[in-house]
């Protein structure tokens, strides 16, 4: 047998460290007792009470629509800087455009969330708009952020794509708009569906951005989530917890999963 | 041949319109609020909504510009916020430095594993940074607690004979960032590593260099800018971390965006908020620009 090395033997000390607070919370939520540190046996009663409290119902609601919304909007303006990033010659403009569209990869989220709000403030003083902030107002500050992580993905595909089927396109006759929606697109399809569904679970997730960009009309499932979990820890968070970890991790899957489909495809073409 | 004349036509419109859209966009969203979070900062907090003063008025043809700088004197003579500025910085450096402790042997043993295992233990790292952020914070406050599961574990063997305190201090909130940041660390870190030249590596064992000595000699200087650029993907976010040490730090646990956000939601003070984010931006505007230069370098190479 070949000896355990010491980064060996870290590697998994540190995948433990990453999974076993997640699996001790998954086990927890079927804990009969109302005190979350002591077993009382197996149960699914907190599972019941969560789908009976409608202001989380009300807000897992919310937290989709604004989720798919966002993830939409973001895979557009994503997909278009990506484009400007790997195709476009030098310019002034797609230099600051680079430069704005990685920057909220990096910047701490209390200082973006900080500025939208601000932003928000000043355009309804200004011009009357937004009159209240909510869901609309989360979904401009969603599709923002998420765009960042969908130029990445994207672009990093687009890198990799042979040019010369879209220029045989075009010396064919084929408009760019054409070449690009009947060629291009299916080529990267994989990396769009997984740079969606990255900005779907990111938007899921946000609490601090959401925060500052809501009103008194909105309240999303981190919000909610987070208000509860303030006053310390609870049976019925816990099933919650649960639900959006198995939630969270098919979606992160599936996008790894296209993700990777992309890579598989592009290396057999290049062969 | 009118048809490719329009499709050229077309093109230059598409171009502009590629490029423009999302230009608009961001300059609308994400650029002019910084101006906007710069003049706020230099304006005077009131009972008023939104509240605070205006920083431009005109009236009778006159520009009236009044520039308050009292909040960032604020921040220079109030205790308060140059210990949080400090707070921060001091658990933002411990805990990358725990996360390339930690992070470094991970993403070497990756790097070394076999080429199909690599891509499966890479999945392992990055799923839990795409689960929910919030839930795996609020997980560990279960486990930290003073009646939480770490506690009973440890008195049931008799390690302790008291509970430790843990949840509420610093303590948890190393342990919270570096349990949240680790896959930034190691996913950059491995990028690095899996690429490095193997034969360097031989050409050293061959030369009679003992592992520690080419580790510390080779491999180290070589990543250089894996370190680097994982580092700053630890280091950055948590300066302005929230919601870590909200739920797991203690009072004494101050970190500038949880005052920030107090400032701003419970003191409802606009302005100093805007002061401390512009403040916070300049403290991280050099490892901002580092994390970049080396992200570019990366790119130029591997072009």
């Amino acid at each position: 047998m070949k000896k355990l090395s010491f980064s060996t033997v870290m590697l998994w000390l540190g995948l433990i460290f990453l999974y076993a607070p997640m699996f001790i919370l998954i086990f927890y939520s079927f804990n009969a007792s109302k005190l979350v540190t002591v077993w009382g046996g197996f149960s699914a009663k907190w599972y019941v009470e969560l789908f009976k409290d409608q202001q989380i119902l009300d807000a897992v609601w919310t937290s989709l629509e604004i989720a798919f919304l966002s993830a939409s909007m973001a895979v557009v303006l994503g997909t278009m800087a990506a484009f400007v990033m790997t195709r476009f010659r030098r310019s002034w403009a797609k230099l600051s455009l680079s430069n704005m569209i990685t920057a909220p990869l990096v910047m701490p989220e209390v200082i973006t969330g900080l500025s939208l709000l601000l932003l928000f403030v000043h355009m309804a003083d200004l011009i009357g708009w937004p009159a209240e902030r909510g869901r609309l107002t989360i979904w401009l500050a969603h599709s923002t952020f998420c765009a960042a992580y969908v130029a990445v993905v994207v672009s990093s595909r687009l890198r990799e794509l042979d040019m010369s089927i879209e220029e045989a396109a075009m010396d064919l006759g084929a408009t760019p708009l054409k070449t690009f929606f009947l060629i291009t697109v299916p080529m990267i399809a994989p990396a769009l569906t997984a740079g969606w569904l990255l900005s779907f679970s990111l938007s899921l997730d946000d609490l601090v951005i959401a925060s500052f960009a809501s009103g008194p009309g909105a309240t999303t499932l981190p919000m909610v989530v987070f208000s509860s979990v303030r006053l310390g820890v609870s049976p019925k968070i816990n099933a919650l917890a649960t639900l959006i970890i198995l939630a969270v991790s098919l979606i992160a899957f599936l996008s790894w999963y296209f993700a990777r489909r992309a890579e598989k495809r592009a290396k057999a073409a290049m062969e | 041949m009118s048809k490719r004349k329009k499709g050229f036509r077309f093109a230059i419109r598409g171009r502009h319109f590629t490029l423009g859209f999302p230009f608009l966009w961001l300059t609308l969203f994400f650029a002019l609020p910084f101006a906007i979070v710069l003049k706020i900062s230099f304006s005077t907090a009131a009972i008023a909504i939104p509240p605070y003063e205006p920083t431009f008025t005109y009236a009778d043809q006159l520009l009236n510009v009044a520039l308050n700088l009292g909040n960032y004197l604020l921040l220079l003579d109030d205790a308060l916020y140059y210990t949080a500025y400090l707070g921060s910085l001091k658990i933002a450096v411990v805990s990358t430095l725990g996360c390339l402790l930690l992070g470094y042997p991970m993403a070497y043993a990756i790097a070394r594993a076999p080429v199909k295992m690599q891509t499966v233990l890479l999945l392992l790292i990055m799923l839990p940074s795409w689960t929910s952020f919030l839930i795996r914070v609020y997980a560990w406050m279960g486990l930290l607690a003073d009646t939480g599961l770490i506690n009973n574990v440890l008195l049931w063997l008799g390690a302790i004979d008291e509970p430790l305190k843990i949840l509420n201090t610093n303590i948890a909130v190393y342990i919270g960032i570096v349990y949240a940041y680790l896959p930034f660390m190691v996913l950059p870190l491995y990028a690095n590593l899996v690429k490095m030249d193997m034969s360097l590596l031989e050409a050293a064992a061959d030369l009679g260099s003992r592992s520690i000595n080419t580790f510390w000699n080779i491999t180290l200087p070589l990543s250089k800018g894996g370190v680097i650029a994982g580092s700053m993907l630890v280091f950055i976010p948590s300066v302005g971390e929230f919601v870590i040490p909200e739920l797991l730090g203690g009072p004494d646990s101050l970190m500038i965006g949880k005052v920030l956000w107090q400032e701003f939601f419970n003191n409802r003070d606009w302005p100093v908020a805007s002061a401390l984010a512009i403040v916070m931006l300049g403290l991280l505007i050099i490892p901002i620009t580092l994390f970049h230069h080396y992200q570019a370098r990366d790119l130029e190479k591997e072009a």
